[in-house]
């Protein structure tokens, strides 16, 4: 493994935003607390169904909590994007909605930032469909997708 | 190899002033226009956003035409500030895309042309092809390092390897994983398993280390086969006197490989001279060897102390 030197990640301070209304939906409903999400929309290939990958993050979209989108997990881990290394070393659970938990670790292990074997639960739209996927993605934090496609 | 561009900026959709828009299937309709066109979007209700030093944040919400005036204090993290109430999906689009200006991003294909592969593969416009290491089955036998004509594969500061210059991968091209007997080589972006991350059934091992012996795909053995071909090649290319006659040589010898690690034809045409891949694959092995002496060394070490 690199010795590459953890990049301190910092906050911008959003609430500087002067808050007007806001209506129901956008209040942060974050759930059972500071449960982190990550959804790879895999945008350079055609390997996790469309129809999936829509309804999924169509569903987050109308969740009304904070979330993390990135166009592809892979060209992330290319690059070694320390973002990476911030996701899994993060406070609190993460679940990635993306594909095969082998996959997903082997990508974020190449980006020198390995996944923690404990708190992370990845979801699998290559092969489990949009509602589970979904359901386990805004569900409390013990819960999950009970299917070969989700690990922990 | 591919010089990549600089990561993408990220978009803060911030709704903690009201939605950007008012329909939730248009929201949705954002994330996966902006996700598509290869920015990373951050959804937040709130609070702060996560960034790092040099990180450009483009921040775009509904603020009743006074945008705030939003900055990192230290001055590490460009933050640009966009109104977007009102706006329709296309309307949005265009606001994050002219406020992007002229900075280089890589972008996924559009799914009308991604029938265009590598041909269509371009700095910009990369695709994420490259194999991915189940550090869980790996044992470091460097058989791939060794296989790569591409330096691929290197040795990390532990003496195991790793996947050094992924950009340096043929798109489409999962050979290497062919020569794996531990079947530890994925490519996410692969049709079918196990190669493309799903779970490895015993069945699989067996099948993949039949295709291991690559030199019994030659009938024989490989670096004896391209030693003979480089002491053959002067007079072989000078009796074909053509390029065109050249090319034509060198697919007929490489079908049966290609044909048996399902290694894509552009992949074949852009190999090197039969000397050059022979000085690559010695220089290869050699790299591999000091690899597995240094990870017997360390092992011995570690044994003699306990």
């Amino acid at each position: 493994m690199s010795d590459a030197p953890i990049v301190p990640a910092k906050t911008v301070p959003l609430k500087t935003v002067p808050p007007t209304t806001v209506p129901p939906h956008a209040a942060d409903a974050d759930g059972p607390a500071a449960v982190r999400i990550l959804y790879c929309r895999c945008a350079y290939a055609q390997v996790v169904p469309q129809e999936v990958k829509e309804d999924v993050l169509a569903g987050l979209a109308a969740a009304g909590r904070g979330f993390e989108m990135v166009p592809d997990l892979c060209e992330m881990a290319a690059r070694r994007d320390p973002h990476m290394a911030g996701l899994a070393r993060g406070e609190g659970p993460l679940r990635i909605v993306a594909c095969w938990p082998r996959a997903v670790r082997g990508l974020f292990a190449l980006a020198d930032a390995p996944l923690p074997e404990a708190g992370v639960e990845i979801l699998n739209m290559r092969t489990d469909p949009a509602a589970a996927v979904l359901a386990a993605a805004v569900a409390g934090p013990q819960a999950g997708v009970a299917s070969p496609g989700a690990a922990s | 190899m591919i010089a990549q561009p600089p990561p993408p900026p990220r978009v803060v959709v911030y709704e903690g002033s009201g939605p950007v828009l008012p329909d939730a299937a248009d929201r949705g309709r954002l994330y996966a226009a902006l996700l598509d066109r290869g920015y990373a979007v951050t959804r937040s209700g709130g609070g702060a956003a996560a960034a790092l030093d040099g990180d450009t944040l483009l921040v775009i919400g509904s603020f009743a035409g006074s945008p705030p005036d939003v900055a990192d204090p230290t001055g590490r993290v460009s933050v640009i500030v966009r109104d977007v109430g009102g706006l329709s999906v296309a309307e949005v689009l265009a606001v994050v895309e002219a406020a992007r200006g002229e900075r280089r991003m890589n972008r996924p294909h559009d799914p009308a042309t991604a029938a265009a592969g590598p041909a269509a593969n371009t700095a910009d416009t990369w695709k994420p092809w490259f194999p991915v290491i189940d550090l869980a089955r790996c044992t470091n036998c460097m058989q791939c390092l060794s296989f790569c004509l591409f330096d691929v594969y290197g040795v990390g500061a532990d003496s195991t390897l790793r996947v050094e210059n992924p950009a340096n991968c043929k798109v489409n091209c999962p050979a290497c994983s062919r020569v794996c007997p531990e079947v530890a080589i994925m490519f996410p972006k692969y049709h079918a398993g196990p190669i493309d991350g799903s779970p490895v059934a015993d069945a699989d091992v067996h099948r993949e280390k039949m295709k291991v012996d690559i030199s019994a795909l030659l009938g024989g053995d490989i670096y004896a086969k391209l030693r003979e071909r480089s002491a053959d090649a002067k007079t072989r290319f000078s009796r074909e006197r053509s390029a065109e006659q050249a090319l034509s040589e060198r697919r007929r010898c490489l079908t049966k490989l290609a044909d048996a690690a399902q290694i894509p034809r552009e992949v074949l045409d852009a190999l090197p001279s039969p000397e050059e891949i022979l000085r690559r694959t010695e220089a290869a092995a050699a790299r591999a060897a000091a690899a597995q002496a240094a990870i017997g060394a360390a092992a011995g070490a570690a044994g003699g102390s306990t």
